[in-house]
């Protein structure tokens, strides 16, 4: 007799254990062809109307003229714009959460909120910017409206980003400075932030590739569909990529789909484009984490 | 605040006082010194005197509270939520804990190794470099990092690289690393809280041998869970259990007679 005696019920949890393994498998296939499936689509209807002119153009009411120079423009100002705003006001308040704020009530309170508005739909967003920024402070429907809106709606993601980037900060190098006499905001600015800033930055990126892709948001403070110019400055009224492919993909004449599936295609390279960016920044860093 | 800043920088200036004065007066002294960490008390009604460029080593089992006591001295108990200080603590009669004095003020004159080496990720230079800085001091900083690492005993292993990593060194190396950075402020006292114990020991030997040279020109409050290191490196030894400090006098006498039965028990290995 083998010391290694088949046990009672072996085979059936043999069997289990397969149908199990391979039903993940499936999911995770699901998603992968499915997203395949879509990017060929779109590859086929786009990939001929990508062309230097694509890029130089503004749209036409003739679709083989039609550009994406308005629309891709836009997109940059309201990034730019987005990361100039979020970015110290986000990562400022992290910084007043992690290290100033007494935990007490009050900053678990304020903690779960943002939380909360990270949740909340981006259409919320859109209105309160069209009221606040548009109407209230009468910027008018310009691209620094729109980035005002898209920074409210992407600063609890760069807060909470920014957040877990600074908690990740041994406290033995807070102690380090602090023994040296250090204040509390030299021991910050010399060391915690430094040190937090790959994660901070990360997560800053992937909320900017959130707030590229969103339409809605700017659709009701105003961002027009056929704009010929690119924004000549933070009052000029602009489009978006996001929004240029939906005005076109709305329109009933089929020669605009092409058009459409190619700005789709750019704003995808775009998009790509910052993920890499967040993980190269990430792994370049990481190296010199104590 | 002002005023007390001056009062602080007047003992600072006048750090080379008489040997008669050194025995006499003692640099850093509690007073009925009680921490709470929440309602637990962790050091209760502690009196002791550190004596001005001496060795004083604090031992005792774990969680006796002699960490809590040490950074007592610089005010580090501060930084953790929660802890409550009574009672008095004086630094060349100034007391450390009344509401006027800012803890900024009081790290920068007492220094702090701690048990685990924490340089900074940055350069070697700058690691050493960096708190005159912060603190607003003038002058020749190559000079003045090089004074300090050649004080600890890691100048001629690291002078080659002062642009490396501080992360980079040896265990032992880091360590001597962040002595040099608290040297680099000119403290008058520095506090070590178990620095040997991330360390093998040979890294151990130098570090001992640092300490041994150091008192020449500083005070040295030593916490340590190993008694021999105690008894190799310290002039005077208190010894605490469960929060109170049970015995306080020379090392030597503590060692070979000791007046309490626990002191007695705990350095013979009957417990802890």
């Amino acid at each position: 007799m083998s010391v290694l005696q088949t046990s009672p019920g072996v085979n059936r949890r043999r069997i289990a254990n397969r149908i199990f393994a391979l039903l993940c498998m499936m999911s995770v296939l699901f998603g992968i062809v499915l997203l395949f499936l879509i990017l060929k689509e779109v590859w086929d209807q786009g990939a001929s109307s990508i062309s230097h002119r694509f890029f130089t153009e503004p749209p036409s009411r003739f679709p083989e003229k039609a550009g994406v120079q308005s629309a891709l423009w836009g997109s940059v100002w309201i990034v730019g714009l987005v990361a100039l705003i979020s970015l110290p006001v986000g990562v400022a308040a992290a910084v007043y959460l992690e290290e100033y704020s007494r935990k007490g009530r009050l900053s678990t309170f304020i903690e779960l909120n943002i939380s909360n508005l990270a949740g909340v739909p981006s259409i919320v967003f859109g209105i309160l910017g069209m009221v606040v920024f548009v109407r209230v402070l009468a910027l008018g429907q310009s691209v620094l409206a729109g980035a005002m809106t898209m920074s409210l709606l992407v600063l609890p993601t760069v807060i909470i980003a920014a957040r877990e980037a600074i908690r990740a900060v041994p406290s033995s190098m807070r102690h380090a400075a602090l023994a040296l006499g250090a204040t509390k905001w030299q021991t910050v600015a010399s060391h915690v932030l430094p040190t937090a800033l790959p994660g901070i930055l990360t997560g800053v990126i992937l909320s900017l590739s959130r707030a590229i892709g969103e339409t809605a948001p700017l659709l009701m403070v105003g961002a027009a569909g056929y704009i010929a110019f690119p924004p000549s400055g933070p009052l000029s009224s602009f489009t978006v990529l996001p929004i240029q492919i939906f005005f076109w993909a709305d329109l009933p004449n089929p020669g605009y789909r092409g058009p459409a599936a190619a700005a789709i295609l750019v704003l995808l390279a775009v998009l790509l484009t910052m993920n890499a960016a967040a993980v190269i920044i990430r792994q370049r860093f990481q190296r010199y984490k104590p | 605040m002002t005023d007390v800043t001056e009062a602080l920088n007047v003992t600072y200036s006048a750090a080379a006082p008489t040997p008669a004065a050194q025995e006499s007066r003692p640099i850093l002294e509690t007073r009925g010194l009680t921490v709470r960490y929440g309602a637990s008390a962790a050091v209760k009604n502690v009196a002791v005197k550190i004596g001005e460029r001496h060795i004083t080593a604090i031992i005792g089992p774990s969680g006796c509270g002699k960490s809590t006591l040490i950074r007592v001295f610089n005010r580090m108990n501060d930084v953790i939520p929660n802890v409550h200080t009574e009672g008095q603590v004086l630094y060349r009669d100034q007391d450390l804990y009344a509401p006027n004095v800012d803890p900024v003020e009081v790290r920068r004159r007492i220094g702090m190794v701690f048990q685990k080496p924490n340089p900074f990720p940055k350069s070697i230079f700058e690691n050493v470099a960096w708190g005159p800085r912060i603190n607003g001091w003038k002058g020749n900083v190559k000079e003045m990092v090089e004074t300090s690492l050649r004080k600890a005993a890691l100048w001629n292993e690291v002078k080659d690289k002062l642009s490396d990593n501080g992360l980079q060194l040896s265990g032992g190396q880091q360590q001597r690393l962040c002595i040099a950075r608290a040297i680099a402020l000119e403290p008058e006292v520095i506090l070590m809280d178990e620095p040997c114990s991330a360390l093998d020991p040979v890294a151990t030997g130098k570090i001992e041998e640092l300490i041994l040279e150091l008192k020449e020109r500083y005070t040295i409050v030593i916490v340590t869970h190993n008694m021999q290191q105690a008894a190799r490196v310290s002039d005077f030894t208190a010894f605490m259990c469960m929060g109170d400090l049970i015995e306080f006098g020379p090392t030597t006498q503590l060692f070979t007679k000791p007046v309490q039965k626990s002191t007695e028990d705990y350095i013979t290995g009957r417990f802890g």
